[in-house]
């Protein structure tokens, strides 16, 4: 759709160039002898000729201006979309406490990606588990692994390819928030989402 | 015959206060059968009587060395954080005046008065630094050596060997070697960092993405850790040695997580949690060759944190079999898994990060009690367990060679630190100042008496 688009602005830009390019005809020198009626007409009517030129020139802007507003309004609107639908696959899902398990609300984050996914086939993502800062180092690393797997597996069992989707974790290493308190360890136990490839 | 220190305070003190021990030099208690030498195994005995329980005072006289850390002042460092004698503390000016006139008459009369048992006597000859260890009340040489040390005093290196030295005099006055020439690697800011064991010469050693999980090998000479090498989207397991500073990157094709590593007793195998889809298993495999791995661990579980018993037979390690973590053990194949830390008395029990004493009769852990992580200790004959912290969140500990220490992180003064806990009296000291230190691992002895 772009492609087409693209090609008719091209056109459009072209026909605006020409009619700015083509000067209105210039006023030729007459021999003196003619008289002052004739001469008032065709002032008159090189005025006139000039206007309706301009007219003509400001009507072809105003077509053009117009088409590119739209094209540009609808560009706009598809990088909407796109962004949205990038948004709703990247948009974070968070866990219980020491839990992997989808929560309803993780539940219904991830199911908002199928779609999503299904109509970006080229796309892969790569979804890193968190975890927050309580508990083992070591044990939570293995836990955000399972959490990114946890969402994988939710995704394969809606028809998602499981290999246009890698997972890792970085446990407890990379907190969201700082802090300590149930409303800093809620924003940090989690799985990211972000593009390997395949980004329209 | 050895001074047997118990090593849980919950077996000491009582029976034996008033029993009165006998040093001895007997040499069969050393760590390690390579470490034992000719001098070492000649059982000399060393009558010096003293309350068991009590420790015996010793008396550091100084060196001729300048500088603001000398010789005496590190081994007399080392002989108080060792917590198995009393160090007889006078400034340096008041000991030069108990230095030998001549160099051979002691005023033993005055050391006893000053409550010391034993005398050191370090002085610097051409051939390095020579230590006299004297018996006060028999007013008579007990060992003498000759120790080479590195010319540039002061350098890391320098520095080690004379916490020999001073593991060379616990070996002397107590039959056992201490922990001095040891170090810790841990983990800040997501790299790698070492320090010596008395919080000396602090340095970062990788600067990856993530470093996690450092192990030594019992060389001394190489270290494990999980990192990111670039490679594919996961963490894999690298071995850097010290002196080349080369790193191996272990089964560098394999995806997915491959964390916390550890090595067998006998140095040959590594062992690591390796991680794809929901599961992390822990796998064996030869450190010199990346093929041959196997898996030891089975289930659908997460499985991570492994250490070696001492003669290499068993393996404990944590596993979230049971819908929360506990420590669990298991022979060295990966068969006979039992679980090893029983949760009978709390419903949300949390058990992790197992270390091995190097006497292979206890295991130290962290389990959380009422909310926060405390480090703990399992008697593995009767299952017995004892608690050694409770101000702060206590994590990850990690024995020191002479069995008797544990170094773990602590919130207990603000920010994650490392620490270093004394199991028998009790004794706490700092070790790290810098915030967010955690994951350490205890060197072996790097300088073997």
């Amino acid at each position: 759709m772009q492609n087409s688009s693209r090609i008719v602005l091209g056109a459009l830009s072209l026909a605006v160039v020409a009619g700015c390019v083509k000067p209105p005809a210039p006023l030729q020198p007459r021999p003196a002898a003619v008289n002052a009626d004739s001469m008032a007409k065709l002032r008159a009517d090189s005025i006139a000729r000039a206007d309706s030129l301009r007219a003509e020139l400001e009507r072809q802007r105003q077509r053009a201006a117009d088409s590119l507003a739209a094209l540009r309004d609808a560009e706009q609107r598809a990088a909407t979309l796109e962004a949205d639908a990038m948004k709703i696959v990247m948009a974070t899902v968070y866990f219980d406490y020491d839990q992997s398990t989808l929560t309803d609300a993780a539940r219904a984050l991830v199911d908002a990606k199928v779609p999503v996914l299904k109509s970006h086939p080229a796309l892969r993502i790569l979804i890193t588990g968190h975890t927050d800062d309580r508990g083992s180092t070591e044990y939570n690393m293995a836990l955000g692994l399972r959490r990114a797997a946890e969402v994988r597996n939710y995704l394969m069992a809606n028809g998602i390819d499981g290999s246009r989707i890698e997972t890792n974790s970085m446990g407890e290493e990379r907190p969201a928030v700082e802090g300590t308190g149930e409303a800093v360890w809620s924003k940090n136990r989690r799985a990211m989402f972000a593009p390997l490839s395949g980004v329209q | 015959m050895r001074v047997n220190i118990p090593r849980l305070a919950t077996t000491s003190a009582a029976a034996v206060s008033t029993c009165v021990a006998t040093l001895s030099l007997a040499g069969a208690v050393l760590v390690a059968p390579t470490a034992a030498r000719a001098q070492d195994s000649t059982g000399v005995r060393l009558n010096v009587s003293y309350a068991l329980g009590s420790k015996p005072g010793v008396l550091v006289l100084p060196t001729d060395s300048v500088g603001p850390d000398s010789i005496r002042a590190i081994m007399q460092r080392d002989l108080d954080y060792d917590d198995r004698a009393t160090v007889i503390a006078l400034d340096n000016q008041a000991a030069r005046a108990l230095l030998p006139r001549h160099g051979k008459e002691f005023n033993f009369a005055l050391y006893a008065k000053l409550g010391a048992l034993l005398v050191v006597y370090p002085r610097a000859t051409p051939s390095g630094l020579t230590i006299s260890l004297y018996d006060v009340s028999r007013k008579k040489i007990i060992q003498t050596q000759t120790f080479s040390t590195p010319l540039e005093v002061n350098s890391p290196a320098w520095r080690l060997s004379i916490h020999g030295v001073s593991d060379q005099l616990g070996l002397w006055i107590f039959g056992s070697p201490g922990a001095a020439s040891t170090r810790i690697l841990y983990v800040l800011d997501g790299h790698i960092w070492l320090v010596d064991y008395d919080g000396a010469n602090q340095r970062k050693l990788t600067s990856g993405m993530l470093d996690l999980s450092p192990a030594w090998h019992p060389s001394g000479s190489m270290f494990a850790y999980s990192g990111y090498s670039g490679r594919g989207t996961g963490s894999q397991i690298a071995i850097r040695n010290f002196e080349t500073g080369e790193t191996h990157w272990k089964n560098s094709s394999v995806r997915g997580l491959n964390i916390t590593p550890t090595f067998s007793p006998d140095g040959r195998t590594i062992v690591y949690a390796h991680g794809v889809d929901a599961n992390t298993d822990l796998v064996g495999a030869n450190v010199n060759d990346d093929e041959a791995s196997k898996r030891l661990t089975v289930g659908k579980s997460i499985n991570t944190s492994p250490a070696f018993s001492p003669d290499g037979r068993q393996i404990a390690f944590m596993s979230g079999r049971a819908g929360h973590p506990e420590v669990y053990t298991m022979d060295a194949d990966g068969s006979n898994a039992q679980l090893l830390t029983d949760f009978a008395f709390g419903e949300s029990s949390y058990r992790a990060s197992p270390d091995w004493s190097p006497d292979g009769r206890t295991i130290a852990y962290q389990s959380r009690i009422a909310g926060t992580f405390q480090i703990m200790a399992i008697d593995l004959r009767d299952r017995s367990t004892k608690q050694f912290t409770s101000e702060g969140e206590n994590e990850d500990p990690s024995w020191a060679p002479d069995g008797r220490h544990l170094t773990f992180s602590s919130t207990r003064s603000g920010p994650r630190q490392l620490w270093v806990l004394d199991v028998t009296s009790g004794r706490l000291r700092q070790l790290t100042k810098q915030g967010g230190a955690k994951l350490p691992a205890w060197s072996p002895l790097l300088r073997r008496p």
